[in-house]
Parts: C-alpha cells; sequence; structure tokens
C-alpha cells in the first residue's frame, strides 16, 4: 500500500552536474503538457530536502565532486538516483577529459540509467518506470 | 455548552473538513491541468503525497533551532484546522462560533486574525531553519502577511459595518451575517460597493492561499522552495496539509461572509437530516465556485509577481478598491 503511495508521488531533484545543458531541456520537456509526467504524479522541486528522485546529468566536473556527494546526503531516505544522458554513464563527448571525476557512478549510488544524446524524454519516463520496478523489487526482497 | 459536543464534533470537523480540503486540492491541480491542455494527476494525488511524505525521514539541519523548527509545523497545522471550526463549514453552523443564544467563543474578526497565525508559523520555521533561502522565504511571508492584512480587514468590516445599522446583534457573528445577507440589505448602488468588496475578498483569498502569483513565500523556481526549503518528511507533510487546509478555509469564509444563503427552503426539502444533505452539497459547490476563480483561475492566468509588486497590489492597489467599495456602500445608506 504505502508503496503504491511512494512510486505514485514521485518528487524530482534536477541536479546538474556539468552537463550541456541538452539532457537538462529534455527533462524539462518531459514537464510539458504533450508529456505531462504530472499524471504520474511526478513533480518537480526545488530542494533536495523535498526530493524522492535525483536526477543527475552530466559527466561530474571535479568542482562537483563535493557538491554531488553533499546533495545526495541532503535527500531525505528513501530515495533513488537516475542517471540521465551518456554523459553520466561513460563521460560520452567529454570521455577521458582532464576536468572530470565522474561518471557519477563513481561518486554517487546510481540505480537507474538513462542512455541517449540526450535521451528523448519518452527515455526518461521509461527509465521512471523502470525505477518503480526496482522499488518494486526491494520491496519484495525485504519481505522475504 | 456540552464540551464533549465539542471535543468530538471538533475531531469529527477537522477529519471531514482535512478530507474535503485534500480533495479540492486535487480537483483544483486536476483543473489547472486541463486549463493548461494537460491530463493531470488524479484528483487523489494529495492522498498519495501526503502518505508518501510520511514514509520519508525528516532531517532536521545541524544549524537550526532545533525547538522552533520542530514546533513550527505544528503550529500551523493545529492554527489552520482551527479555522475549520471558528468558520461555518458544510451549511452548519460554525462549531466554537455560538448559534440560537448560545454564546460562541469568536466571531469573523477572530477568523481573520487566527488567519494570521498560519503564516507567523511558517515564518518562525523559516527563520529557525537557518537556510539564506527560507530566510529570504520568511521575511517574504512576513511582507505578504502585513500588505494583505488591510484589504482583507476592509472588506470584512465593512460588511460587518453595514450590517450592523439594521440589526442591534453583534454583526461580525456568522449567524448575523446568515441572517442578513448583504445583498438583501442595499440597493443599486450598495450592490456595486458589496460587489467591489467581494472582490478585493477574492484576491486576498488568493494571497492567502499562496499560491501562484502570490507564491513569492516558496517560488519554487528562484529560492528553490523558500520558507520551506529545509523541510522533509513529516514536518513538510504536517506544511502541506496545512496550506490545503487554509486554502479551503479561506474559501470557506468568503462563503459564509458573501453567499449565505441556504438552498433547502427553496427546494423545499424539510427535516433536519435530508436538509442537512442538501446545504451539506450546496457549501461545497460554493466552496469549489469560490476556489475556482480565487485561486485555480488566477493561478493559470498570471506569472508570479515580485514581492515588492504583490505588496503594492495589496496595500495600494487593493485597499483604494476596497476603500471604493465602502464609500459606496455608505453613500447607498445615505440616499
Ligand atoms: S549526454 Fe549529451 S546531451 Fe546530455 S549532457 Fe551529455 S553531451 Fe549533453
Amino acid at each position: 500500500m504505502s508503496l503504491t503511495a511512494f512510486k505514485r508521488a514521485l518528487w524530482v531533484y534536477h541536479l546538474n552536474t556539468g552537463s550541456c545543458n541538452g539532457c537538462d531541456i529534455e527533462i524539462l520537456a518531459v514537464l510539458t503538457p504533450r508529456y505531462d509526467a504530472e499524471r504520474f504524479g511526478i513533480k518537480l522541486v526545488g530542494s533536495p530536502r523535498h526530493a524522492d528522485v535525483l536526477l543527475v546529468t552530466g559527466p561530474v566536473v571535479r568542482q562537483m565532486v563535493a557538491r554531488t556527494k553533499r546533495i545526495y546526503e541532503q535527500t531525505p531516505d528513501p530515495k533513488l538516483v537516475m542517471a540521465v544522458g551518456n554523459c553520466g554513464i561513460e563521460g560520452d563527448v567529454f570521455h577521458e577529459s582532464y576536468s572530470l571525476a565522474g561518471p557519477i557512478d563513481q561518486i554517487i549510488p546510481v540505480d537507474v540509467y538513462v542512455p541517449g544524446c540526450p535521451p528523448r524524454p519518452e527515455a526518461i519516463i521509461h527509465g521512471v518506470a523502470m525505477a518503480w520496478v526496482k522499488l518494486e523489487k526491494s520491496a519484495k526482497q525485504g519481505v522475504a | 455548552m456540552n464540551f464533549v459536543v465539542i471535543i468530538f464534533g471538533s475531531a469529527l470537523m477537522v477529519l471531514v473538513g482535512g478530507v474535503f480540503s485534500m480533495l479540492y486540492r486535487g480537483i483544483d491541480r486536476k483543473l489547472v491541468a486541463h486549463m493548461q491542455g494537460r491530463v493531470g494527476p488524479p484528483i487523489v494525488q494529495p492522498f498519495r503525497d501526503v502518505q508518501k511524505l510520511m514514509m520519508k525521514e525528516s532531517i532536521i539541519p545541524d544549524g537550526a533551532v532545533q525547538w522552533l523548527f520542530k514546533a513550527a509545523p505544528f503550529i500551523c497545522l493545529i492554527t489552520s484546522a482551527l479555522l475549520l471550526l471558528y468558520i461555518p463549514m458544510f451549511g452548519q453552523p460554525a462549531l466554537l462560533g455560538g448559534f440560537d443564544g448560545v454564546p460562541g467563543f469568536g466571531d469573523a474578526l477572530l477568523v481573520v486574525y487566527l488567519l494570521i497565525l498560519p503564516s507567523l508559523a511558517l515564518a518562525a520555521g523559516g527563520f529557525a531553519s537557518s537556510s539564506p533561502y527560507a530566510t529570504v522565504g520568511a521575511q517574504r511571508e512576513m511582507v505578504l502577511l502585513m500588505s494583505l492584512e488591510f484589504p482583507l480587514a476592509v472588506s470584512v468590516v465593512s460588511l460587518g459595518w453595514r450590517i450592523g445599522q439594521v440589526t442591534a446583534a453583534n454583526p461580525f457573528m456568522f449567524s448575523t451575517i446568515a441572517e442578513h445577507p448583504i445583498w438583501s440589505l442595499v440597493g443599486p448602488l450598495g450592490v456595486i460597493g458589496s460587489l467591489i468588496l467581494l472582490f478585493a475578498l477574492l484576491v486576498a483569498t488568493s494571497g492567502k492561499g499562496a499560491k501562484v502569483p502570490f507564491d513569492m513565500a516558496e517560488a519554487e523556481t528562484e529560492i528553490a522552495g523558500g520558507i520551506l526549503v529545509e523541510y522533509s518528511g513529516r514536518n513538510l507533510c504536517l506544511f502541506y496539509v496545512a496550506d490545503i487546509i487554509k486554502a479551503f478555509a479561506v474559501s470557506a469564509l468568503v462563503v459564509a461572509l458573501f453567499i449565505p444563503y441556504n438552498l433547502s427552503p427553496l427546494v423545499g426539502v424539510g427535516g433536519p437530516v435530508p436538509s442537512g444533505i442538501v446545504e451539506g452539497l450546496f457549501f461545497l459547490v460554493k466552496v469549489f465556485v469560490v476556489m475556482f476563480v480565487s485561486i485555480s483561475l488566477i493561478r493559470t492566468a498570471m506569472a508570479r509577481f515580485k514581492i515588492s509588486q504583490a505588496s503594492w497590489v495589496y496595500i495600494i492597489a487593493l485597499t483604494v478598491i476596497g476603500l471604493v467599495g465602502l464609500i459606496l456602500v455608505a453613500a447607498d445608506l445615505m440616499v
């Protein structure tokens, strides 16, 4: 019961760790009338304290390492992390750049990866659905 | 008065009022989404949000003033819920408002003062959370609170003053207001004046509901949630519910002041139970209309004001409008 409430009311905090802004625009597109993420209860919030999901974009530049960790810690449990875009997964066009400390999963634990440069809004919504599946699985394991 | 009745009645009132407030917030979100060409969340979404927030961890920042940070959400919720007891709800007289010769504990003026308390608690919580964003938000909340008071008081007091001209009873009592609806007291000039007062009150309702265009205290896109920036989990949930209840209560206040009509004599329903049901439904319709105009419609149609602009709207523009309404109502009495 409580799991249903949790997964149907995900509040999302969007964290840019040095992306080219391509992914961020696609994230905003998810909220526009055409894709309307609010119908699933998904809401973009302004503070990590309110968030259930961290949408992390970008390859994590060195300046952002400490801040990324801090924002992860500021988010109350239970929480999910989604890495959006190839940058956060393996560096993409910034691969092996001198200024990178990422990818994201070397800094904070990532639950769902959404590949693409940038990923389409459908892919981001699909990523959220994958996060639901993951939540359900972990809840079942918790019971067993 | 029987105190058992008061205690159980209050509990029931807060429960029922709370459920309907949440439903109305869901309807509001759905309607706004439709007006923007979206599908929108299901109507039960506020319940899910609340359920989810209760599951989350409540973090208290190290720099915060611990006791105030923890107490503010409770004070905010309790004072908001108190509003439900002083305003006539569901076609019934206000639980603590006094009825049928029994002296009550409060009237419309008390409600105007009570409306300050949730905002004060919110601001106290913001100042206590030791975040610059929250401090800015709390300052804005205080500015808005002070600007809003004048037009709100002007419209409530003018209404009471006009009703006081025709009756010896306390004109601010909700029962007195219901006995002498303003529209049947005044002539054409007074009707225009009352309409202007109603307009001022509706805009003030929008500000009390703390929604766009008057949500600069929270302003997610510029100060990251403002006053609530450090709140999470259960504490955030209490503020969330308090905000919802307050919006419902303010709309009910407008209904009680300006549309205190009953339906059951008109449709010819007798008996306490059937007429109670009819009145309850009619009340919900009236509140819905007020909420739709003052919150949903304004919220969709406008963008956020700057705090200086909002303050100007209330202190200068709306107060002048309210005073014009008062002068018209007074002039109506002279001719
Ligand atoms: S994945 Fe592509 S679009 Fe997204 S931030 Fe990286 S370079 Fe930009």
